[in-house]
């Protein structure tokens, strides 16, 4: 292994102190190898071949001319799939190859196997399809209407895919009696992704007709039961195989390229096959986040005591359900903030239209309701003449509250903490005299947003996890991690964590990425559940694995002492067991090589409780996890500099207050904070995704805009740690809570800096600059 | 064609197309996978490699312009088993993630601390701001970069 003289030197990192990722040593070497990595042996590529209308029955495909061209294997169509041709979670409403009818400009038509990426090319082109257009529906509010087209006729709601009602108290009746109101209309728009490895992966059929498969995605257990339906095989006869993920957002959680890959495959005679979408398709093709319409009504009373909210949400879910409704539930859970409101009604829906998909992105409709929730409570704030921080704090959230959804919170509670945590520090104390020392053409402001956000999948699915541990005879340990690391490093944490329990060095232990044949059925990398889920399983394999290894050394140094030895007197030392009272040690590699292959390896599965209180509205969101029980908090601030002559919004700092429970690894926590918060920035203010008649405009990175080095400020992340019990080591789980209040915070700052407000999704130079001329502020010094 | 040159200290004779993009050759047929490519347009960065001491965008060059150069990949930075300065700091202050971006970002720092062997942190933004990281937010690049510099200045002087 690489590494300098410190790097060799290995410590146990006991859990809470800083530990330097393992994957970390070979990423920096380029010795890590991604699923782009992999060019196998006589490999083929894979192309697709994609819509030619957002909307339009399909009448022919003619593959002929393209099957005959030299280098072409083969030309593959829907007919050639044996299953059930359907992908989705709940809803089974996606083609691997479109069948009957195409819905976006992304929908795959057909897929070429080539010998070379010209060849690919070449046959791509020369595929012929007849179509038959039919009338396309972009706007979410239009396909609502009667008459609007219907994207899958055999749904009985139309384009609704998912609605619901959420009443608490009187509901939006209760306005009338407020002291004070603010109403906030907003549309925010999509985001992409944009990891940084585009959809990938290599697959061939092996001898005895298994379907293996190396791919980048955060889902490889779900995976082969999504593929074994779609495609008609036997989900025991598909190998999937995760390695490191070169980032993923929520963009791989589900089938991307795997359906491509496996048809691929199949009819490939045994040659491998790779699919490696470039940037372009990765964005025609790849899923987004939801855009949002919401209207937002907040009262209160003359003290400021919130007393009701009154809302509705559109969300526009694009061609196919995917996530959507999962979306739609956690944004539905968390459209109130983290408040104690009595009175509330709040009304959502999500429609199909045909715009490209939407589905998973970190936040998973958190930041779009917060980024409506947030803005109106400053708007209330401005109406009532309270101080936004004293209003939030107020009417935040302890633990034994309901929620505004009506959501017990029985878990820890840590918002007013963040509060405090913001209020004590410098970039709030001095807001004014940072608003006043704006230089001539520039406006200064501060802003701020309180969130919450949930952790894990709720009640409907479980959120399991299965670790695994092994010592090898050298005495060396290996962990097979069945969740995918997507790039937060949670394999490493999994190493630390089983470190911290048998007393030894993580950075020399072995990592098994997820492997079908390897590792044990876990649950996806998602829903700031992969560290909380499997790190509580890690504990009980880690802690039956250290059992079993001080019982054989403690049989091993009773036959020295003749005397027997109870496990309580053996503790694990690096390298060692040691009997504390006659100081005799074992080194570990003898213990494992006296110990059966069955003993080396311990095994420990770990489900979470859910929230089983009764819920008096929304019951249809029930199946997409609603409610949840553990939740984590925050408060954001940001200051801005706004540029009269140009309209750019430069944001200058970012304070971010954090409970996510205990810190496991500082250094990933901050990694957590700090990335989702600049993902918040970009969607704040660069990151417009245009997308006209259902075409997308910015389909590439010189048209869509992400934060450069920059564009981000350092940023200050503040720990409040309460110990949660239901987390390893009393954690929740930090992996989205740091995007969700960027996008308020940063709109709420623009407000104070120059009292306008940009409600249509970025908050780009252009839209800044014609608010600014509208206010007559547009280039004054 | 048959192309001459120095890679990770090694000459080299390569026969290739001459139009043949520089990122495949590394990639495809030098089984040199540590150069990613995440654009293909010359926006990202990820496919950066070192042509005589100076960052270049291999998604950008074609074979023949690599007749004659002195190239350096991110494996051939590390030399008997240690890893190179920058790199360790990477490592340490947590400037790794997804790591997709981490080979070009290394190699673009090498070329940056070239040139400016004690920079602010505002210019080691600015000049890191042609490589996009999703993951991380820059901040821990930029401890990197930074810690990477006093170490390399301290070693000099």
């Amino acid at each position: 292994m690489l590494g300098n003289k410190n790097m060799q030197n290995h410590e146990v990192r006991e859990i809470g102190v800083i530990a330097p990722r393992i994957d970390a040593l070979t990423k920096v070497t380029g010795a890590e190898n991604f699923a782009a990595d992999l060019y196998p042996e006589g490999f083929l590529w894979v192309g697709v071949k994609r819509s030619d209308f957002p909307h339009a029955n399909i009448l022919a495909i003619d593959g002929l001319a393209a099957s005959k061209l030299t280098g072409v294997t083969a030309v593959l169509t829907h007919r050639d799939i044996k299953g059930s041709n359907r992908l989705g979670i709940f809803e089974k409403d996606q083609p691997i190859l479109a069948d009957k009818t195409v819905r976006h400009y992304g929908d795959a038509v057909a897929l070429v196997v080539a010998e070379s990426k010209a060849a690919l090319t070449e046959a791509l082109a020369a595929i012929r399809v007849e179509y038959e257009p039919l009338p396309p529906v972009f706007d979410p509010e239009a396909a609502l209407e009667t008459g609007a087209p219907i994207l899958h006729p055999t749904r009985p709601a139309g384009n609704v895919l998912i609605k619901s009602e959420i009443v608490c108290g009187n509901g939006a009746a209760n306005l009338e009696k407020c002291a004070f109101q603010a109403t906030v209309k907003i549309r925010t728009g999509w985001q992409e992704h944009a990891f940084l490895e585009t959809q990938t992966g290599v697959a061939w059929m092996e001898e005895d007709e298994t379907l293996s498969m190396t791919v980048s995605t955060q889902t490889p257990f779900r995976d082969r039961l999504e593929l074994a339906e779609a495609l008609g095989i036997s989900p025991a006869k598909i190998h999937v195989v995760a390695p490191c993920l070169g980032g993923g957002f929520g963009g791989k959680d589900g089938v991307t390229v795997q359906g491509f890959l496996a048809l691929a495959a199949m009819h490939s005679g045994g040659r491998p096959v790779k699919i490696y979408y470039s940037r372009e398709e990765s964005i025609l093709a790849g899923t987004k986040r939801h855009p949002l319409r919401a209207e937002y009504t907040v009262g209160c009373d003359q003290d400021g005591v919130l007393q009701t909210l009154s809302c509705r949400l559109l969300f526009d879910t694009g061609a196919y359900a995917s996530l959507g409704s999962e979306v739609f539930a956690l944004a539905m859970e968390h459209a109130g903030g983290p408040y104690r409101i009595p009175n509330v009604s709040i009304l959502g829906s999500a429609v199909y239209t045909n715009n490209p998909v939407s589905s998973a992105f970190r936040g998973f409709g958190v930041p779009q309701a917060a980024a409506a929730m947030e803005q109106v409570i400053d708007e209330l704030a401005k109406a009532g003449g309270f101080d936004p921080l004293e209003l939030r704090r107020k009417n935040a959230v302890r633990r034994g509250d309901t929620s505004p959804t009506g959501v017990l919170l029985t878990q820890t509670t840590g918002i007013l903490e963040c509060l405090d945590q913001l209020e004590r520090h410098p970039l709030w104390r001095q807001r004014t005299k940072w608003g006043e020392s704006a230089p001539a053409f520039k406006r200064r402001g501060v802003g701020i947003a309180t969130i919450y956000h949930s952790v894990g999948f709720g009640p409907a699915i479980a959120d399991y996890a299965n670790a695994k541990l092994e010592i090898l005879t050298d005495g060396k340990f290996r962990v097979y991690a069945g969740v995918s690391d997507m790039g937060q490093g949670n394999a490493s944490t999994y190493a630390q964590i089983a470190g911290h329990i048998l007393c030894q060095p993580h950075e020399i232990m072995d990592l098994v990425l997820p492997d079908t044949a390897r590792t044990l059925p876990s649950a996806s990398s998602s829903a700031s559940r992969t560290t909380f889920t499997y790190g509580n399983a890690m504990i009980g394999a880690a802690e039956l694995l250290r059992d079993r290894i001080r019982a054989r050394a403690a049989l091993m140094i009773s036959f020295q002492l003749l005397h027997s030895v109870p496990i309580e007197e053996i503790a694990l030392l690096p390298g060692v067991a040691r009997h504390l009272p006659s100081g005799r040690s074992v080194p570990l590699s003898l213990v494992a090589t006296m110990m059966d292959t069955s003993e080396r390896t311990a095994t420990h599965s770990y489900t979470c409780p859910v929230n089983n209180q009764p819920i008096a509205s929304g019951e249809n969101l029930r199946m997409h996890g609603f409610p949840h029980r553990v939740v984590t908090y925050g408060a954001q601030l940001v200051t801005v500099e706004v540029d009269t002559l140009t309209g750019e919004t430069a944001v200058c700092d970012m304070l971010n207050c954090v409970d996510a429970g205990r810190v496991l690894n500082p250094q990933a926590y901050e990694q957590q904070v700090q990335g989702g918060a600049a993902q918040g920035l970009g969607y704040a203010l660069f990151e417009e995704f245009a997308v006209a008649d259902g075409r997308i405009l910015t389909g590439d990175f010189s048209t869509y805009i992400l934060p450069t080095a920059l564009d981000v400020p350092d940023m200050v992340t503040e720990p409040v740690t309460p110990d949660e019990k239901d987390g390893p080591f009393g954690m929740k789980g930090v992996g989205e809570i740091g995007i969700d209040g960027v996008f308020p915070a940063i709109a709420n700052a623009i407000a104070v800096a120059t009292g306008v407000r940009i409600t249509a999704e970025t908050m780009s130079a252009e839209k800044v600059l014609a608010a600014l001329r509208q206010t007559g502020q547009e280039g004054r010094p | 064609m048959t192309l001459n040159f120095i890679l990770n200290g090694k000459n080299l004779s390569v026969e290739t197309s001459p139009d043949r993009r520089v990122v495949d050759l590394l990639r495809e047929d030098m089984g040199l996978s540590g150069t990613k490519e995440c654009c293909g347009s010359g926006e990202c960065g990820a496919c950066t490699i070192l042509v005589d001491g100076e960052s270049r965008l291999s998604c950008l060059m074609l074979a023949a312009q690599l007749e004659g150069r002195t190239l350096l990949t991110i494996e051939g930075l590390a030399s008997n088993g240690e890893l190179h300065v920058v790199q360790q700091a990477f490592v340490e202050h947590g400037a790794v993630q997804c790591g997709f971006c981490t080979p070009g970002m290394v190699l673009a720092t090498l070329d940056l601390l070239r040139r400016i062997p004690e920079p602010t942190r505002e210019e080691v933004r600015r000049e890191l701001s042609g490589n996009l990281c999703r993951c991380t937010g820059y901040q821990k690049i930029v401890d990197a970069v930074m810690a990477a510099a006093r170490t390399l200045h301290g070693g000099m002087s």
